[in-house]
C-alpha cells in the first residue's frame, strides 16, 4: 500500500484516497512530428525497473493532479511535487540519487 | 538422451521397486560456448518456443536460460484458465490454435498437464456487455471458434451456486465456450521442458542475461552470471521483464509492467465445474482439482516490478464475486501472490523482428498469457526459423503501433483474462 502525500492539500493519504494516471512529463507530438516521433509519444513508455516519474490525481481529496517519483522495484515513494513542474526538483533528485547511487537521470524536456 | 516415457506401466514397475527408478525429468547441464539458438526465460512460452523450434523445424542446438526457477514467473502464478473467445481475427487464430494444442498436449509431451475443458462462461452483467458478447459470439462464429451467447436461465443451469439476480451485478446472459477450459500451470512447463531435454536442448535455470553482445547491428551472444554465451539467434521471452532485457538489447518497446494478483481458499466440496469470468467487476473463478476456489482479480493501476499488489484490489474483487456467489462468503482464502504482466497499448501481444538482427522478442500477453502457450510458441518458432513471421504472427509485429494497425482486444477482453 502506497502512502503518497498531495502537493497541494497536503494531504498525506494511502493509494485508494488516489489514482495512478502513467507516466509524467512525456513530450507530447502532434501534426508535424514525424512518424517515429508520434509514435513513441503514443505508446513508448519508460518502464523502468528503478525510479519512475509518474502523474496521480488527488480523486478522493483536492482533485488536482500531481506528480510522484517512486520505485517500481520497492514500491518506495520519494517524494511528489506540483504538475506544474516541467521536471523532478533538484532538491528531490539530489535525494534519489543519495538512495540511488549509479541511476542514470534521463533528459526531460 | 530420449526420456524414459511415462505410462501405466512404468508406474507399475517402480511401484514394485520404491520408486527408487524415476529419472530427472530434464537435464540440468553447465551452459556450453555456442547455441543456434538462445531462448530467454524459460516460462511455458520460451519453453513453448524452444520445443516447437526442434518438433517443427529440427533446430535442437537451443539453450533456455532461465533468472530464477523454470516456470516460476507468470506461468506458476495464473488461474490456469483457457479460452479462445476473442473478437478480433487475429487474436481469435491464435488463442484457437494454442487451445486446440492443448487438447491433445498430455499426448504430445507424454506428461499429464490435466488439460479440463470444462467449459469457460463470460458473464455479461450490462447491457453493453450483453452486446458485446453478442458480437464476439458472431466473430467466433465466422472465425470457426465454438462459442454461443446463452440466457441468465442457461447460467443459472450451469452454475447453481450463482445469483443472477444481485441488485448491482445482475446476470444478463453470457459467452459460453464448452471447450475452453483449465490446466494444470506447472505441469504444462515442466511437459515442455522434459520434452525439449530429451531433444538435446539445454535447460540452464539460476542463468541471470545481464547483457546482450552485438556486432554490426546483429546478436552476437549474452552475458551471463554463469558466463558469456555466443549464439547466432535469440529470442527474448521474458514477460514481466521485456522492456528491461530490451534495453539491453538497445531498443525500446510499447510495454508497461503492472502487478496482477490472484488467489485461492481453503479446499471445499465440488460446487462449480465451469470457469466463471465476470469482467464487470474484474473477477473471475474457478474451482481446482483440490477443490480450491481460484480467484483472479484486477491489475493495479501502476507500474510494478515487486510481484505484490495491492490489498484493496482483491477486496473489490472478492466483495463484487461475494455478490454473485453469495457462498464463498465465509470462504477462508489461504493464499494470495501476484505476478508482473507485460502491457501493450492494444492488449495484444508482440510476436516480432526486433531492430536488432537476429533478435527476437515474444511479449506483451498482458493478463492473458497462460492459454495461448502452445500457440505463441509454434509462432515464435516459426519467427525464429525462419526469420519471418507466419501466418499466426504476422499481425502482431512492433509495427503495428507506427502504422496504426492495432489487434484491439481492450474493450473485448482486455480486463480479465
Amino acid at each position: 500500500m502506497l502512502i503518497l502525500r498531495c502537493p497541494y492539500c497536503g494531504v498525506s493519504g494511502e493509494e485508494t484516497e488516489f489514482h495512478a494516471g502513467g507516466e509524467a512529463h512525456l513530450k507530447r507530438f502532434g501534426p508535424g512530428s514525424s512518424d517515429a516521433e508520434f509514435e513513441a509519444y503514443l505508446f513508448q513508455r519508460e518502464n523502468p525497473k528503478g525510479v519512475h516519474f509518474e502523474r496521480w490525481r488527488h480523486v478522493n481529496g483536492c482533485g488536482k493532479w500531481f506528480h510522484a517519483a517512486r520505485c517500481t522495484a520497492t514500491l518506495e515513494v520519494f517524494g511528489t511535487y506540483p504538475a506544474q513542474s516541467t521536471e523532478p526538483p533538484a532538491d528531490l533528485r539530489k535525494a534519489i540519487s543519495a538512495k540511488r547511487p549509479g541511476w542514470k537521470w534521463r533528459e526531460f524536456s | 538422451m530420449a526420456r524414459r516415457r511415462y505410462s501405466v506401466f512404468a508406474l507399475a514397475r517402480e511401484a514394485l521397486r520404491y520408486h527408487a527408478g524415476w529419472e530427472r525429468a530434464w537435464n540440468s547441464p553447465a551452459p556450453k560456448s555456442r547455441y543456434d539458438v538462445i531462448i530467454i526465460g524459460a516460462g511455458g512460452h520460451g519453453l513453448a518456443t524452444a520445443y516447437y523450434l526442434g518438433k517443427n523445424f529440427g533446430i535442437t542446438n537451443v539453450a533456455v536460460l532461465e533468472k530464477g526457477w523454470l516456470g516460476g514467473g507468470n506461468t506458476g502464478r495464473n488461474t490456469t484458465i483457457i479460452r479462445s473467445n476473442y473478437l478480433q481475427d487475429p487474436s481469435a487464430a491464435i488463442y484457437e490454435k494454442a487451445r486446440s494444442l492443448y487438447e491433445t498436449m498430455s499426448q504430445d509431451l507424454n506428461m499429464n498437464v490435466m488439460f479440463s475443458p470444462r467449459g469457460v462462461i463470460m458473464l455479461a452483467q450490462t447491457e453493453h456487455e450483453v452486446r458485446g458478447y453478442q458480437r464476439t459470439a458472431h466473430a467466433n462464429s465466422l472465425q470457426g471458434v465454438q462459442t454461443e451467447f446463452i440466457s441468465p436461465a442457461r447460467v443459472k443451469q450451469l452454475v447453481p451456486i450463482m445469483n443472477i439476480d444481485g441488485p448491482r451485478y445482475p446476470v444478463l446472459g453470457g459467452l459460453w465456450q464448452e471447450r475452453g477450459g483449465t490446466a494444470r500451470h506447472d505441469a504444462v512447463a515442466w511437459g515442455y521442458a522434459r520434452a525439449c531435454s530429451g531433444m538435446g536442448m539445454d535447460i540452464i535455470q539460476q542463468c541471470e542475461v545481464t547483457g546482450i553482445r552485438r556486432e554490426g547491428g546483429k546478436v552476437t551472444g549474452v552475458t551471463t552470471t554463469r558466463g558469456d554465451i555466443g549464439c547466432s539467434k535469440l529470442g527474448i521471452v521474458v514477460a514481466g521483464h521485456s522492456g528491461v532485457m530490451a534495453e539491453k538489447a538497445g531498443f525500446r518497446l510499447p510495454i508497461e509492467s503492472l502487478a496482477l494478483q490472484a488467489l485461492v481458499s481453503e479446499p471445499i466440496k465440488p460446487c462449480m465445474d465451469v470457469v466463471v469470468m465476470a469482467n464487470t467487476v474484474h473477477g473471475y473463478m474457478s474451482q481446482s482439482d483440490k477443490g480450491e476456489m481460484v480467484i483472479g482479480g484486477g491489475t493495479d493501476g501502476f507500474n510494478n516490478y515487486t510481484q505484490r499488489g495491492s490489498f484493496h484490489h482483491i477486496e473489490e474483487t472478492l466483495r463484487a464475486l461475494v455478490e454473485t456467489f453469495p457462498v464463498i462468503s465465509r470462504l477462508k482464502m489461504l493464499r494470495q501472490w501476484g505476478g508482473i504482466v507485460d502491457m501493450t497499448g492494444d492488449r495484444s501481444p508482440i510476436i516480432s523482428k526486433t531492430p536488432l538482427g537476429g533478435c527476437f522478442v515474444n511479449c506483451g500477453w498482458g493478463t492473458g498469457g497462460f492459454k495461448a502457450i502452445p500457440g505463441s510458441g509454434w509462432a515464435m518458432a516459426e519467427l525464429i526459423a525462419k526469420g519471418e513471421p507466419g501466418p499466426l504472427a504476422a499481425e502482431f509485429g512492433l509495427n503495428r503501433f507506427a502504422e496504426g494497425r492495432f489487434i484491439d482486444e481492450s474493450v473485448a477482453a482486455g480486463v480479465a483474462h
